[in-house]
């Protein structure tokens, strides 16, 4: 059983600060839903209203389509990982996984059972009379998730459940993260301020900067069509011009810039003022000018990345540019010094306006 | 090397022991209560619960004690009441001893439980919480286990207080061989007496020795709860 989960105009106040503002989203049944964000911008906040920690100062939450306003949280269908886990330490690995089956008035001998069971599903079998103590990270991290699938909740709500973990560890977890999530069918939201992590496990990805929900969408449009200038740095790496519009038609306006006029994608503005981006991996090095979109700089330094070269260049003016080569053989690396010129595609470059925060 | 006793002190020993035993167990849940408003509870009048708490073990003893008296003797704000209604009086009975042992050991008491409570990390009563337990079964199977070495920390000192209170004692009951006559007022009397300093002398190894036993018992017990935390 899994259940969906509504915000709808939900709004956290702290005193006169505003930690989360008309936050709107509609989360589906059995989805992997991320909050990325950037520290402080109010991710932990909306976990904590919907687990039911505290209550919304405006707006509704709905799970499974009731209103959860009032409820406490051993009365909603959520179970809440927390980032440190929070296992209980003076209990056995199987005491801590069946500990809300004892709340609920399960026998011993079904909670074993129960137990040993969901240690299998996340992969950890034979630690059920162990400590917590006696657990490295990454085997906390599972007992922690067995622990709360243990009381078959409808909702997951996974507060940077790996970010304790070491880079390899974490990038396993992720995998076997989502592998569970497919297996179990339950409903997971996942609060990250790793981009990697909420591109690589989620269905659907909600980024927030100072408590305003920014984008809401699949992975693939997020990094391809951010619909600002927050979505775009925050998530992924970026050249950015200043400049302004001035022709606009067909969804394509040419810019003018301190580096001449490009042409590229034009967001929804609605009437700010706008920056031009384009991705390091969308732009191309070549000796001579390209016909549009070009930028002549100079290579300032070579860093070699593994699956791609990327090369920083500095224009006329003084702006520091990026451009990724891929590591193929297809591109020519520039040396450094060299004078060059940086171009890109219209369709892959986008106008767009800085975040939207109230005001 | 240990003097015989006479039996006064035997007495005065005996009764130190009861009425220790008594304020530390009458003041447990109260000093539970305490410690657990002043670690989690956000309220007014927060500080000066606190300063309370705490006041007994800043004024000196013998103005607790002549607060006690004003407050509970028979002619007391409370204690003519209580006295009326019910025929309870504390002034110069073992109960006023407990009394007064009770409340200036109440500080070390609170201020040992409160440490603890502060050290239980609020997340694991909540992910408790998230996983069905309500509030009283979180208390009981996540908060309590945790400070449990507090509370017998807490206890010991408390009670290690009680068996030494001298000055609150005197002050509030007086010191009454037989009926308030504790263990640190009975070696002050048989200082006061020719001949006395024998049985002072073996009432000050008496407490001595219910010292180290209170100590080793409160070392044991926590090891004991150390060794379950770190996993058996
Ligand atoms: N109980 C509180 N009282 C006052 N302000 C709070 C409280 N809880 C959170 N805030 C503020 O609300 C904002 C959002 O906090 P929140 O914990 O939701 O951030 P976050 O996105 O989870 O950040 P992080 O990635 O650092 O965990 C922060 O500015 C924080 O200072
Ligand atoms: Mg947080």
């Amino acid at each position: 059983m899994s259940a969906g989960i509504d915000l709808e105009n939900v709004c956290c106040d702290f005193g006169t600060f505003r930690a989360v503002d008309n936050a709107n989203v509609s989360i589906r049944p059995g989805e992997f839903f991320s909050f990325l964000g950037p520290s402080g911008c109010g991710k932990t906040t909306i976990l904590r209203m919907v687990s039911g920690f505290i209550e919304p100062t405006q707006g509704v939450i709905r799970i499974g389509g009731e209103d959860v306003r009032g409820k406490r949280p051993n009365q909603r269908p959520t179970a809440l990982i927390f980032q440190n886990l929070a296992l209980f330490p003076l209990m056995p690995i199987w005491e801590n996984i069946s500990f809300g089956l004892e709340v609920r008035g399960v026998d011993k001998a079904t909670r074993r059972k129960k137990a040993e069971d969901l240690l299998q599903l996340v992969d950890l079998p034979g630690a059920a009379d162990k400590m917590v103590s006696q657990l490295s990270g990454g085997q906390k991290q599972r007992v922690a998730i067995a622990r709360a699938l243990a009381v078959e909740p409808q909702v997951m709500l996974l507060d940077e459940p790996l970010s304790a973990l070491d880079l390899k560890l974490r990038q396993h977890m992720r995998a076997e993260l989502r592998a569970i999530q497919q297996r179990t069918g339950v409903t997971f939201i996942y609060i990250t301020h790793d981009q990697g992590e909420a591109l690589a496990m989620s269905d659907r990805v909600g980024v927030m900067s100072q408590g305003s929900i920014q984008q809401i969408a699949d992975p693939r449009e997020i990094y391809n069509n951010p619909v600002n200038g927050f979505v775009a740095s925050f998530v992924g790496e970026n050249n950015v011009f200043q400049g302004e519009v001035q022709h606009a038609a067909a969804g394509m306006a040419s810019f003018t810039t301190p580096h001449g006029q490009f042409r590229a994608r034009l967001g929804d503005l609605s009437g700010k003022i706008g920056k031009l981006y384009v991705r390091p991996e969308h732009t191309i090095i070549t000796a001579t000018p390209a016909a549009e979109n070009s930028v002549p700089v100079t290579v300032s330094d070579i860093s070699f990345e593994g699956s791609f070269i990327a090369v920083h260049a500095t224009s006329d003016t003084g702006a520091h540019l990026t451009s990724e080569l891929r590591n193929d053989g297809s591109a020519t690396v520039p040396e450094k010094g060299v004078r060059v010129h940086m171009s890109f595609d219209p369709a892959r470059a986008a106008i767009l306006p800085d975040a939207n925060v109230r005001g | 090397m240990i003097p015989s006793l006479p039996p006064e002190a035997w007495q005065a020993l005996t009764l130190s022991l009861k009425v220790s035993l008594w304020a530390t167990l009458a003041s447990l849940p109260l000093g539970l209560l305490t410690a657990h408003a002043l670690a989690r509870w956000r309220f007014p009048g927060h500080g000066l619960l606190n300063g309370l708490v705490h006041l007994p073990l800043i004024l000196p003893p013998v103005v607790t004690g002549y607060l006690l008296l004003l407050a509970f003797g028979r002619q007391g704000w409370i204690g003519a009441p209580l006295w009326d209604w019910f025929g309870v009086t504390f002034a110069f009975r073992w109960t006023g001893a407990a009394l007064a042992a009770a409340v200036m050991s109440f500080p070390l008491m609170v201020r040992a439980i409160r440490l603890a409570i502060e050290a239980v990390d609020p997340r694991l009563e909540q992910a408790a919480a998230t996983l069905g337990a309500p509030a009283p079964v979180v208390w009981l199977t996540v908060t309590l286990p945790l400070i449990l070495p507090g509370i017998i920390a807490g206890a010991i000192l408390a009670f290690a207080k009680a068996m030494g209170e001298f000055g609150a004692t005197i002050t509030f009951v007086a010191n009454i061989p037989g009926q308030t006559q504790t263990l640190p007022t009975a070696i002050y009397s048989f200082l006061q007496i020719p001949d006395g300093e024998s049985a002072a002398w073996g009432l000050a190894l008496v407490s001595v020795a219910v010292a180290f036993l209170a100590l080793a018992l409160s070392e044991g017990l926590s090891r004991r709860v150390a060794a379950r935390i770190a996993g058996r």
